[in-house]
């Protein structure tokens, strides 16, 4: 009897506590700011559950789910600088085209006889650089972060041109093709590489003094001022910080195409964009995550993969993808 | 007379913007376990005042002197290192940021490997406590969001943060402007405390009866200039508005 007593009794508060878990989530659902953290999650499993439902034998192949990490290496390292200029409450049109000039001067390296790591180191400062004067234009002479990247935007591809004369660059080099190709445990190198970024970025944000400043300049920049904090030195460094990404995302671009394309490939700037309000970063600043951005970045690429394994045509791509980017700003969107 | 018994002491404090006097020569002084208040018209000077001693703005003549030594500011930091702090109307906290977050903003305490730095969260939290704690403050938890507190909650975060950095003088302006009768008595309570532990504390209100509830020492201020310095004990409602608006002439 006494037994069977004590077991009601556990019975009952079991029910107890999963009547508050249920409030609980209730509570959690209501919070707009649970769907921008968490939507991303839930959107990503729908694309690979819907596109794994209607094409198995195409879709959820280890060949393609292996193509779609590839495809979202490069967007995913340019998604992370995205993500600290947009926590700032900035933004940073000219990734894309940093990225491109980031190449080119590598290219211009490569064939001027440098070694393959000061190629590299060159890309690396080349988009730093782009990225010092976005910063110091943007913080210094307080000017429109979306206007000055803009401009950005035309003069680094500008640059890019002038740079290579309008012509890509053959780089041949074998250590630059294995990262390419290669994989190790079905991850290939691109995404290791861009995913030792990704928990970089993480920790950088979240763990370390600047992160925060980051996180409190773009949540409210005149307290962080108050605070002593520098809101010039943190704006500086987090577009150096974009600029130096589109430099080693330019470096993976010519390892996978195997030239220096002084073409710039703007698609990279929509996905980034995209992807940082998809990954519930509001675009006021101050709040946010990098593993947010990374994971809609995978979704991103897995949609357009998905689409094209499925046969839609390129040109409603574009259309889904813009779609899904104006859908989630509309489901996440939460006032200042 | 200088004293050297004076938390803080303003001597002869001049300050013009272009061809507008904005203090015409304050001198002022606040002791060590006590609330020393400003009050004044707007426009008469009182914030100017507290932005030369906080850092803000650097007075065109005057000295600033703390326990007795001269000292100079040209940015708030440095006031800082003096051991004042400001607390201003709007706070300064960031609503995102965890109450310990914002309590350690920009001071945050870093563990090393090496030259890489990384916070210690869970000393940061552990002080943040204490902080709290110390001046009896009660938060239900130190991790939840800023957002989230009352306007009572968040005037007390703003003022522990204040207090807790071994500060000599606190500057609070408008501590319950915004604030309901129940939340104000407990920032009253806080300031008390604050006081009992020492602190000089300087408040600007526009509130009187808050200012005879609490102050010790009042300044008075109209357009730029010191009116008077008055007891709290020995003073009334009716004198200090008198002489607000300039029905009545200062006095000492």
């Amino acid at each position: 009897m006494k037994k069977r007593g004590s077991k009601s009794d556990t019975l009952a508060t079991a029910s107890v506590s999963d009547s508050n878990l249920i409030s609980n989530l209730r509570v959690k659902f209501k919070d707009p700011f649970f769907w921008s953290d968490w939507l991303v999650v839930v959107a990503f499993v729908v694309v690979l559950g819907f596109f794994g439902l209607i094409a198995p034998a195409e879709f959820l192949t280890l060949w393609n789910l292996n193509n779609i990490l590839v495809a979202a290496s490069i967007p995913t390292i340019i998604v992370v600088g995205q993500t600290f200029t947009v926590l700032t409450a900035g933004i940073d049109l000219s990734v894309s085209s940093t990225m491109t000039f980031g190449a080119v001067s590598f290219g211009l390296a490569f064939t001027n006889g440098w070694s393959l790591w000061k190629c590299c180191l060159i890309s690396i400062v080349a988009g730093a650089f782009v990225g010092l004067l976005n910063g110091l234009i943007i913080a210094k002479r307080k000017i429109n972060d979306f206007i000055v990247t803009l401009g950005m935007l035309s003069v680094a591809s500008g640059a890019a041109l002038v740079l290579s004369d309008g012509k890509p660059r053959q780089i041949i080099s074998e250590s630059l093709s294995t990262l390419a190709i290669n994989d190790k445990f079905n991850i290939p190198y691109l995404m290791m590489v861009a995913f030792v970024i990704v928990l970089i970025g993480h920790f950088t944000l979240f763990h370390t003094k600047f992160g925060t400043h980051v996180l409190a300049t773009g949540g409210d920049p005149d307290a962080a001022r108050a605070m002593g904090i520098s809101i010039v030195k943190v704006k500086i460094a987090v577009y150096v910080i974009s600029g130096a990404l589109a430099g080693v995302a330019g470096i993976l671009a010519i390892s996978r195409i195997g030239s220096a394309e002084p073409a710039a490939n703007t698609a990279i700037l929509l996905n980034s964009v995209a992807a940082v309000v998809l990954g519930g970063v509001s675009l006021f600043g101050g709040r946010g995550s990098i593993f947010g951005p990374f994971i809609a970045t995978l979704l991103l690429q897995s949609l357009l993969n998905g689409l094209t394994v499925i046969g839609v045509a390129a040109y409603y791509q574009y259309l889904s993808i813009g779609l899904v980017v104006i859908l989630s700003a509309s489901l996440v969107r939460t006032e200042k | 007379m200088t004293n050297d018994s004076f938390a803080i002491e303003c001597k002869d404090i001049k300050m013009s913007f272009g061809s507008v006097e904005a203090l015409k020569g304050v001198s002022i002084y606040a002791k060590p376990g006590e609330v020393t208040a400003i009050i004044g018209d707007n426009g008469a000077g009182k914030s100017t005042l507290i932005k030369c001693i906080s850092g803000v703005y650097k007075s065109d003549q005057g000295a600033i002197l703390i326990n007795g030594k001269e000292v100079n500011f040209t940015n708030p930091e440095e006031s800082r290192s003096f051991g004042i702090e400001t607390v201003y109307q709007t706070l300064s906290l960031i609503e995102d940021l965890s109450i310990w977050q914002n309590l350690f903003l920009n001071r945050e305490i870093t563990k090393g490997f090496g030259p890489i730095k990384v916070l210690n969260k869970y000393k940061m939290k552990d002080e943040a406590s204490k902080m709290l704690k110390n001046l009896d403050v009660y938060i239900p938890s130190i991790k939840s969001r800023t957002r989230k507190l009352s306007g009572g909650q968040r005037q007390a975060v703003a003022i522990c943060r204040a207090a807790g950095w071994g500060s000599s003088v606190v500057i609070m302006d408008e501590p319950t402007a915004a604030l309901g009768v129940r939340e104000t008595a407990k920032v009253e309570e806080l300031i008390k405390r604050m006081k009992s532990q020492g602190l000089a504390i300087l408040l600007i209100s526009h509130n009187f009866d808050q200012v005879l509830r609490l102050a010790d020492q009042i300044w008075v201020m109209r357009q730029g200039e010191l009116m008077a310095g008055l007891r709290a004990n020995e003073t009334s409602g009716d004198e200090l508005v008198a002489l607000i608006t300039g029905a009545k002439s200062g006095r000492g």
